[in-house]
């Protein structure tokens, strides 16, 4: 009899085998799970990091690290017309290497001299990939913390809403009548509230962290819209002849709920799990770039500071404070929605080109 | 006067798993005027068959080889344009389930004058709905169905106006897939009655195909029995049912319960059909026949003999299908 | 004469269509408008009709599925010795109750659950009813698949449904209802949707077996070729009400409804050289007389257990 757990196992294994080969068939779905998976790497490869002493976390913490960056500067006074005989427009003015005196409040320094400043933000270079921040932390390690943040936030707040609105829908499914009325008034109540502004609400009155924010976005998700598509799919699970003979051999209604409902509604939950994941981290990323969730490093704090310190109206002479997180917030997001995409080609055969 | 001829098709669709060999060398010809039958279970190939004569079959479908004579002309390999002037005009066909595949939002009338317009752009309106009338007629419709909807009409309202559109622009032969499987058997009845009616009043070719042996027996003239793709028995339908000479024909025969007569013990097949899957040539039959002995080898090639009056056996070299 | 398992009387079904929410019109539909019978220990009954005439309909409410609201169903209560109205059934006796009633589905693909193997869906019921302990209801399930064919048992107790193909889910359809060794099994066309070649095995399966555990068919399907395999009487039904009920062989060879002869000179016969003569009727008549009788006057015998329902048609008896 033993046997038969191995047997049962490897067939389980055989049909995992098949779906992964149906889901390397969707193109989509495999460039999202390269970027995904690419994320992830980030987000191990900061600790592996400074494990092995590879890099100095005095200057490499995305936090509290500081690197020393010095330049050679010129000292110029920049024109009040323009345009000159050096500088044809105010952009021009002061040049890379150079100085405005005008500038400088705590030197005695004049036109004409050299002096040596302090580089920050600091351009990308070798010891910096992608440059440093106003603090000179390095922008790089920055963003594989932010990708961490990313994906625990991502998946848990995924998970707990995943968790709420596949036990609610499957009850709305099962038990019917006013249970079933009731569940679905609250969810039109939550689609109806918008997402965002009630966050800032929050934020407000207590101060959002990480996991608050998590917990807050899965319940919410898990409440709303979600619970109506899997109530619909564990409706249909309910009317298969096979939950009809367990009720006949005399199988209790938490029974039938559990062991025969639930399991056959779980591919679709999990096919929610992943696009749910994307609302998350965007989430994130427009609170912190709002300055209102209490978080140490994300990638939307690292747009937020830009701003706040005035960068981002700078053109593309900073774009490395700027372009690495807001491109990293879009490719993550997007690439779990293409993994989704991919899923549904494996649970819905009706999409797969044959 | 053979209104169609169909020599070593061979129809194969590509998968995943590889390629199917749903269509295996059938061969098999069709009168004016006459009503021929293929019979078989699930996977058998005949609607494959079906879908080859129009060549209907899905996208991943392909006929690796033969001919399809129709009308003394080959259509295998003609193009979408030359295809399209023979679909309705000299071969229609009944779907299986086609009664389900109604337009809901647009009447009855109009769809099957789509249809005639489509082969015969420059008849006016009035034709048109004369001719439907005319065909409504034959099949046992009112002319008021014209103007109703498909969901205002039962099932077997709705498979008489498949039928009668599949008349619509006078087809030389009809292929009926099934057409009454949905249907109780009360309809069923009247509706293999309209059938007859039809094809005996215009004179048609009917090719109709089924699992149930006991509509064949009573609807047509001539039969194949196809088993894994391939015809493994053709010829007369009395011949076949009084002399049944293949292993599966006779498994058939001997399995299909009757309401009249003496009750009598019936005999079942064991396993199932075989995979179509990259198949080797020989005798497909062979896991499952009753009658197979210890000399027989399954993998000798088949071929179709003669054994009585146009009655052909699919057997193997040495010769064993009694 | 052997005692009956089940009386059915009168038994009714009825379902509420709401006209729209504006509407207080509500429109009933009987799909089961009236109908009796008794099933004897040991025996097997046919139930016989057209889709929408009312036979899976009833087939739920007799093996408590869907409640019915009206009539009498009452099982013989091997405890006390006599007939008992389900109605008196609730909670632990409705549970013990049910290990005497199973179901066989129509649909091999649909009525096994598809994410559990073939050991869990036969131990099901065990486990439910808490029979014997751990190692008895394994031992059970290795014998049942042998009961029904599927050896041997080792290869089929890890496996999945969906490798297995329409005649084995039926057998296991088969192990998993008969494992509680019920009296009374409905089975809804347990093989129509079955190869035509593999039917019959099935179906000698289902006889065999009745005749070793004693176990009552209501063996519901629209081919009376099939009933006539295998059922011991056949209750015809039409649009909710049992028109005649008799013996397999007296029904087919002396059917006296006209609604049975239409329905038995309409099958089609696998013989060429038989010359069938369809019996003609207006249903739009037939169905306006039966819906005309509302005071549901019960069947009359006409033979010896040939019971006909004669309120439409008088004057031909």
């Amino acid at each position: 009899m033993k046997d038969q757990k191995d047997i049962s196992k490897q067939i389980r294994r055989e049909a995992l085998k098949k779906n992964w080969t149906l889901f390397k068939q969707s193109k989509l779905g495999m460039i999202g799970l390269y970027i995904v998976i690419f994320f992830f790497f980030l987000s191990i490869l900061q600790p592996i990091l400074f494990a092995t002493g590879l890099w100095n976390k005095g200057v490499y913490d995305p936090v509290v690290g500081y690197s020393e960056q010095f330049q050679e500067f010129l000292v110029v006074e920049c024109p009040t017309e323009y345009p000159t005989e050096k500088y044809d427009s105010i952009t021009d003015c002061p040049g890379r290497n150079e100085i405005n005196v005008r500038t400088l409040f705590y030197s005695d320094a004049e036109v004409g001299d050299t002096i040596i400043q302090n580089l920050q933000p600091a351009p990308p270079s070798s010891k910096h990939i992608l440059g440093t921040d106003s603090l000179g932390r390095d922008i790089f390690s920055q963003i594989m913390e932010g990708s961490q943040v990313a994906f625990i936030l991502g998946l848990l707040s995924a998970t707990l809403g995943v968790g709420i609105s596949t036990l609610l829908g499957t009850i709305a499914a099962f038990f019917g009548g006013k249970v079933d009325a009731y569940l679905m008034r609250q969810s039109d109540l939550i689609l109806m509230l918008p997402t965002l502004p009630l966050l800032f609400i929050i934020s407000a009155f207590a101060e959002l962290q990480v996991w608050h924010l998590a917990v807050v976005l899965g319940t919410i998700g898990g409440l709303g819209g979600s619970v109506i598509t899997i109530k619909s799919q564990a409706l249909q699970v309910k009317v298969k002849p096979f939950v009809d003979s367990a009720r006949i051999t005399g199988g209790s209604q938490m029974n039938i709920l559990f062991s025969h409902v639930l399991p056959n509604v779980a591919p679709l939950a999990l096919l929610f799990m992943v696009f749910s994941v994307t609302g998350a981290i965007a989430s994130e990323s427009v609170l912190s770039f709002l300055g209102l969730l209490n978080i140490d490093m994300s990638w939307g704090l690292m747009i937020y500071l830009a701003q706040v310190e005035g960068f981002i109206f700078s053109g593309m002479k900073f774009w490395w404070l700027i372009l690495p997180a807001g491109l990293s917030v879009t490719f993550l997001t997007g690439g779990f929605y293409l993994v989704g995409r991919g899923l549904d080609e494996v649970f819905n055969p009706r999409l797969r080109n044959r | 006067m053979n209104i169609l001829e169909v020599r070593n098709l061979n129809m194969s669709y590509k998968t995943i798993d590889g390629m199917v060999e749903a269509v295996k060398n059938v061969s098999f010809s069709v009168k004016e005027g006459e009503s021929f039958g293929i019979v078989g279970e699930s996977g058998c190939g005949k609607t494959s068959v079906a879908m080859s004569l129009l060549q209907l079959q899905a996208d991943n479908g392909e006929i690796t080889s033969g001919e399809i004579i129709f009308d003394g002309k080959d259509i295998v390999g003609l193009n979408e344009s030359e295809l399209r002037e023979i679909r309705w005009s000299g071969i229609s066909i009944v779907f299986q389930g086609a009664m389900n595949s109604w337009n809901p939002v647009v009447k009855i009338g109009e769809q099957i004058r789509e249809a005639i317009r489509e082969h015969y752009p420059n008849k006016t309106k009035d034709e048109n709905s004369k001719k439907i009338i005319e065909l409504f007629d034959i099949v046992g419709l009112d002319q008021s169905i014209m103007d109703r909807f498909p969901h205002e009409l039962s099932g077997g309202m709705k498979q008489r106006a498949v039928i009668a559109l599949a008349l619509s622009c006078d087809p030389k032969l009809i292929i009926a897939d099934e057409p009454t499987t949905a249907l109780d058997v009360v309809i069923q009845d009247q509706i293999l009655n309209e059938i007859r009616k039809v094809q005996q009043v215009l004179g048609l070719s009917l090719i109709y195909i089924s699992h149930d042996i006991a509509v064949i027996a009573e609807m047509t003239d001539n039969m194949a029995v196809m088993y894994a793709g391939r015809i493994v028995e053709l010829g007369p339908t009395k011949d076949i049912f009084s002399n049944p000479k293949h292993a599966y024909t006779k498994s058939l025969l001997e399995s299909t319960p009757s309401v009249v007569g003496d009750k009598v013990k019936l005999k079942s097949l064991e396993g199932e059909p075989p995979s179509l899957i990259n198949k080797e040539s020989g005798c497909s039959f062979a896991p499952r026949c009753p009658y197979r002995e210890d000399t027989c080898n399954p993998s000798l090639d088949m071929k179709l003999v003669e054994v009585g009056i146009d009655h052909y056996v699919d057997i193997c070299s040495a010769g064993k299908s009694q | 004469m052997k005692k009956n398992l089940i009386e059915v009387k009168n038994l009714e079904k009825y379902f509420e269509i709401s006209g729209g929410l504006f509407s207080r019109n509500k429109s009933v539909v009987k799909a089961v408008d009236g109908i009796s019978f008794d099933i004897p220990f040991g025996s097997s009954l046919g139930l016989v009709g057209q889709s929408g005439c009312g036979k899976t309909t009833t087939a739920r409410a007799l093996s408590l599925l869907d409640p019915k609201t009206n009539g009498n169903v009452n099982f013989y209560n091997e405890d006390t010795s006599s007939m008992q109205s389900i109605d008196e059934l609730e909670g632990e006796e409705l549970k013990k109750f049910r290990r005497n009633i199973q179901m066989i589905f129509q649909d091999p693909y649909e009525s096994l659950n598809p994410r559990w193997n073939i050991k869990d869906i036969i131990l099901e019921p065990l486990n439910i009813h808490n029979i014997g302990d751990l190692k008895d209801r394994e031992e059970a399930v290795y014998e049942i698949l042998k009961t029904v064919g599927l050896t041997p048992p080792e290869n089929y107790m890890p496996r999945f449904p969906h490798e297995l193909s329409g005649g084995q889910r039926q057998r296991v359809s088969i192990a998993r209802t008969l494992i509680m060794k019920p009296k009374f099994v409905v089975c809804d066309e347990p093989t129509s949707m079955l190869d035509v070649s593999i039917r019959i095995s099935i179906m000698d399966l289902m006889l065999n077996l009745a005749k070793d555990l004693e176990v009552s068919y209501l063996y519901i399907t629209h081919d009376l070729a099939v009933a006539r395999y295998m059922c011991d009487r056949i209750a015809v039904m039409f649009n909710g009400k049992i028109v005649e009920i008799a013996e397999t062989e007296e029904l087919l060879s002396n059917p006296i409804h006209p609604y049975t002869k239409r329905l038995i000179s309409s099958i089609p016969i696998p013989d060429p050289s038989y010359k069938r003569e369809r019996y003609e009727l207006d249903f739009t008549e037939l169905d306006s007389i039966i819906k005309s009788n509302s005071n549901n006057e019960p069947m009359v015998e006409v033979k010896d257990n040939h019971f006909v329902a004669t309120h439409d048609i008088k004057g031909i008896l």
